[in-house]
């Protein structure tokens, strides 16, 4: 997996609804595409996404083919406190990748 | 079972009535049974769910998609998940998105395929076990999945 890109408010007022913008890079291949050859691309795909903030899961997604390819997940959370977000993306194969983001709550 | 003619007659105007008061009637087998799956044999109720999407889409690639549920996000009260289906893809499961009171409002975007013209559906579960839909039309000009 490469390029992953957050987007979210560097400061925000605690009890404040904020969204949290996320992309991947991925290709999402579905397995239903085929090759001139007439074979099927092999299923490769993100199937689950997570979001880990002030101590608890604060939103997860299971993904299905049917997602766009370079996965975009928008949500909203509540400040609650200043620290480090966690975001997990994990591949069909199990390969995981992780990025993190700091927010400060004031 | 093979219906008489008489009783397809006969039964004409009731079955229409039934199309229109319960349009997911009309939703192919396989998005209906991964619905029911989902809804473990609960009823899901029309309504508190809002699916904004194009109507009319140029490109199947890429569809962006905002679902929100009317919902206060309170610890007693509160989305704990929104499935999407669809009807004319491969597989009829989009995506399942998990919240929770931290969440503050219920609200998910994101972009996915669509292979055909057809209906989606989205279906939010409760803290306190109800089920609530709703379902967005799309006319796509070009599909997914159809380029190698």
């Amino acid at each position: 997996m490469a390029r992953a890109l957050i987007n979210l408010p560097a400061t925000a007022k605690r009890g404040d609804i904020i969204e949290i913008r996320t992309l991947v890079q991925h290709p999402m291949e579905t397995g239903f595409r085929p090759l001139p050859n007439g074979s099927l691309v092999p299923r490769h795909i993100i199937n689950r996404f997570e979001c880990i903030y002030d101590g608890a899961t604060i939103f997860a997604a299971e993904l299905h083919p049917a997602i766009a390819a370079n996965p975009f997940i928008a949500f909203k959370t509540i400040a609650t406190r200043s620290g480090e977000l966690l975001f997990r993306w994990t591949e069909d194969t199990g390969e995981v990748r992780e990025e993190r983001a700091t927010i400060t709550v004031t | 079972m093979t219906p008489s003619r008489r009783a397809l007659l006969g039964g004409g105007f009731g079955l229409a009535s039934i199309l229109i008061v319960r349009p997911a009637a009309a939703t192919p087998e396989g998005m209906e049974a991964a619905i029911r799956q989902f809804a473990g044999g609960s009823p899901i109720t029309r309504g508190r769910v809002t699916l904004d999407m194009p109507v009319l889409v140029e490109n199947g690639n890429s569809v962006p998609l905002v679902v929100s549920v009317d919902s206060p996000m309170t610890e007693a009260d509160h989305v704990t998940t929104i499935a999407l289906f669809n009807q004319r893809n491969p597989l009829p499961e989009i995506a399942l998105f998990q919240l929770g009171p931290r969440a503050g409002k219920a609200w998910v975007s994101t972009r996915i395929r669509l292979g055909d013209s057809q209906t989606i559906v989205a279906v939010a579960r409760m803290k306190d076990g109800t089920l609530w839909s709703t379902s967005a039309e799309l006319i796509v000009t070009l599909p997914a999945c159809i380029e190698s």
